[in-house]
């Protein structure tokens, strides 16, 4: 199975990245916290797994739709 | 009257202080960063400079920076606007240790009221209506259970050097609570580098309902009304009005805060925040000591120039030189704050604004704003993309025109949340003036 894309719901900035590859996550738990226009948004783990990449890195500018995380498949 | 003052903002407000100056005969100066350098508000003043690269704490939060810019322009006083430094009582004192005039009130208000468990010591000793709250919590789980056994459940956990909502949590149980107090902390301590907090009672849809409050330096203190605000999201203000519609003892609330303001000598600008809870009754929630966002309708409703009059008694006027001898609430004002966001899950978008339209301003409404057409929203400041305020003689009157005012609002590019407010202005509870802080969460 493939990895599951991670993606950002917004523009702004990667702020802190709680997650590295082989964490294991559950599912809503937050993988990295974005930060755009004073407000903190947390990018969520979509179902229990485990970490498979991260593909940005702190303070990175990241786009809506962009890929940040993937889980393992 | 000052000859130079720096206006230490950017966007909408910087704009505003830039026009207050013009009026008075003041030289303006702006400060913008690498985002801003094509902004109107910095072609609108008489002098500017550039402070630094886009994000905040490079640029309009550098205050060695801003204290630079002032000497080497000369000014002899600073308007913070609001946000950034304006409730910053130590940038105060550097301003004030370098030799110009804080425009504002002085920094040992900031200070005061700045620490939310001392300001509601200070506030309640001198009779203002309170509810049940605690002050700093300890570390100890028991203790911070006591404290909300004392108050009752469910009860609103708050960061004491807080602002904006952050880290408002409520609980409705002790389990709740140990787990919500935690997760308090962490955020008040990473948002406000002070991870003190306090419980309060938490009140059942409540009305927000705000009282504009001036000082001068010489004891006096006045009030100019109330403001409704109890249509927020994430506990920020999305639409304000005055009068507070229904509450007819507002002006007597107005008087008594002054009354207490007065006695303590309060000295320029400021907004009492209250909650109106469903008996009736008022309790203080916080003392907002610099100009608030919603000040336009304010200035609609009474036909005064809020920021001239808080540039004005700064530079020493008494309030009956700057204020008119009889104040009054004339007609009906609403504002919209139209956020750059996502209209259902109330989320940023930043982006270019390819098509940006505002409605046309007229003696009845009004818009401020920092952009224009072709200039991008970045990530790095607050959402507010324009405020829209609809002056008219009765409440209904404002409505439509709001809702007529926003209907003609374009924007390409970004996504913003003038689809939601038009839900709120035709709503059924917002039209019967049945507002309360939840209910843009109903009609999300």
């Amino acid at each position: 199975m493939a990895d599951l894309p991670i993606k950002s719901e917004i523009s702004g900035n990667v702020w802190k990245i709680l997650k590295a590859p082989g964490d294991a996550v559950a599912e809503e738990e937050t993988v990295m916290i974005l930060e755009s226009m004073k407000m903190e948004i947390p990018v969520m783990a979509p179902r229990d797994g485990v970490v498979a990449s991260i593909t940005v890195a702190e303070g990175d500018a990241v786009a809506e739709d962009q890929l940040v995380a993937t889980l393992k498949g | 009257m000052f000859n130079k003052v720096l206006v230490a903002n950017r966007g909408a407000v910087a704009a505003r202080v830039v026009r207050a100056l013009r009026l008075l005969g003041v030289r303006s100066v702006a400060v913008y960063s690498e985002a801003d350098a094509a902004a109107d508000y910095v072609a609108a003043a008489d002098e500017a400079y550039a402070i630094g690269p886009a994000p905040a704490r490079d640029s309009y939060l550098n205050q060695d920076r801003l204290l630079e810019v002032a000497a080497q322009c000369g000014a002899d006083a600073l308007h913070p606007g609001y946000g950034f430094l304006s409730e910053n009582a130590g940038f105060a004192r550097r301003v004030e240790a370098a030799g110009l005039v804080f425009i504002g009130p002085s920094p040992r208000w900031i200070e005061a009221m700045g620490e939310k468990t001392a300001a509601r010591a200070l506030m309640a000793k001198h009779g203002m209506p309170m509810a049940a709250g605690s002050g700093l919590l300890g570390a100890e789980p028991a203790e911070v259970a006591a404290a909300a056994a004392r108050i009752g459940y469910p009860v609103l956990i708050k960061p004491a050097a807080g602002g904006g909502g952050i880290g408002m949590l409520a609980a409705a149980d002790e389990t709740a609570l140990l787990a919500a107090v935690e997760r308090s902390r962490a955020m008040a301590s990473r948002s406000f580098s002070n991870a003190q907090v306090y419980l309060e009672k938490l009140m059942e849809r409540p009305r927000h309902v705000e009282f504009q409050m001036l000082g001068d330096r010489h004891g006096n203190v006045r009030h100019l009304f109330e403001r409704d605000c109890s249509v927020q999201r994430r506990h920020q203000k999305v639409i304000e009005e005055a009068p507070a519609p229904g509450v007819g003892k507002a002006p007597a609330m107005a008087a008594e805060a002054a009354a207490i303001l007065a006695q303590l000598g309060y000295d320029n600008i400021g907004t009492v925040e209250m909650l109106l809870g469903a008996d009736g009754q008022f309790s203080f929630l916080e003392m907002n000591t610099r100009l608030q966002v919603e000040h336009a309708v304010t200035e609609m409703v009474t036909g005064v120039d809020l920021v001239a009059a808080m540039v004005r008694v700064a530079a020493g006027e008494t309030l009956d030189t700057v204020l008119p001898a009889e104040i009054s609430v004339q007609g009906h004002a609403i504002e919209a704050r139209v956020y750059a966001e996502d209209p259902v899950r109330f989320l940023p978008s930043p982006g270019p604004l390819n098509r940006f339209r505002p409605p046309a301003e007229s003696a009845a409404l009004r818009v401020e704003t920092g952009y224009r057409e072709g200039m991008a929203v970045t990530p790095h400041y607050d959402p507010l993309l324009a405020k829209v305020i609809a002056h008219a003689p009765t409440r209904d009157g404002a409505i439509a025109q709001l809702s007529e005012a926003l209907a003609g609002f374009e924007v390409q590019g970004i996504k913003t949340n003038i689809a939601f407010i038009q839900r709120v202005l035709g709503s059924e509870a917002f039209r019967a003036g049945a507002v309360h802080t939840g209910l843009a969460t109903e009609l999300k």
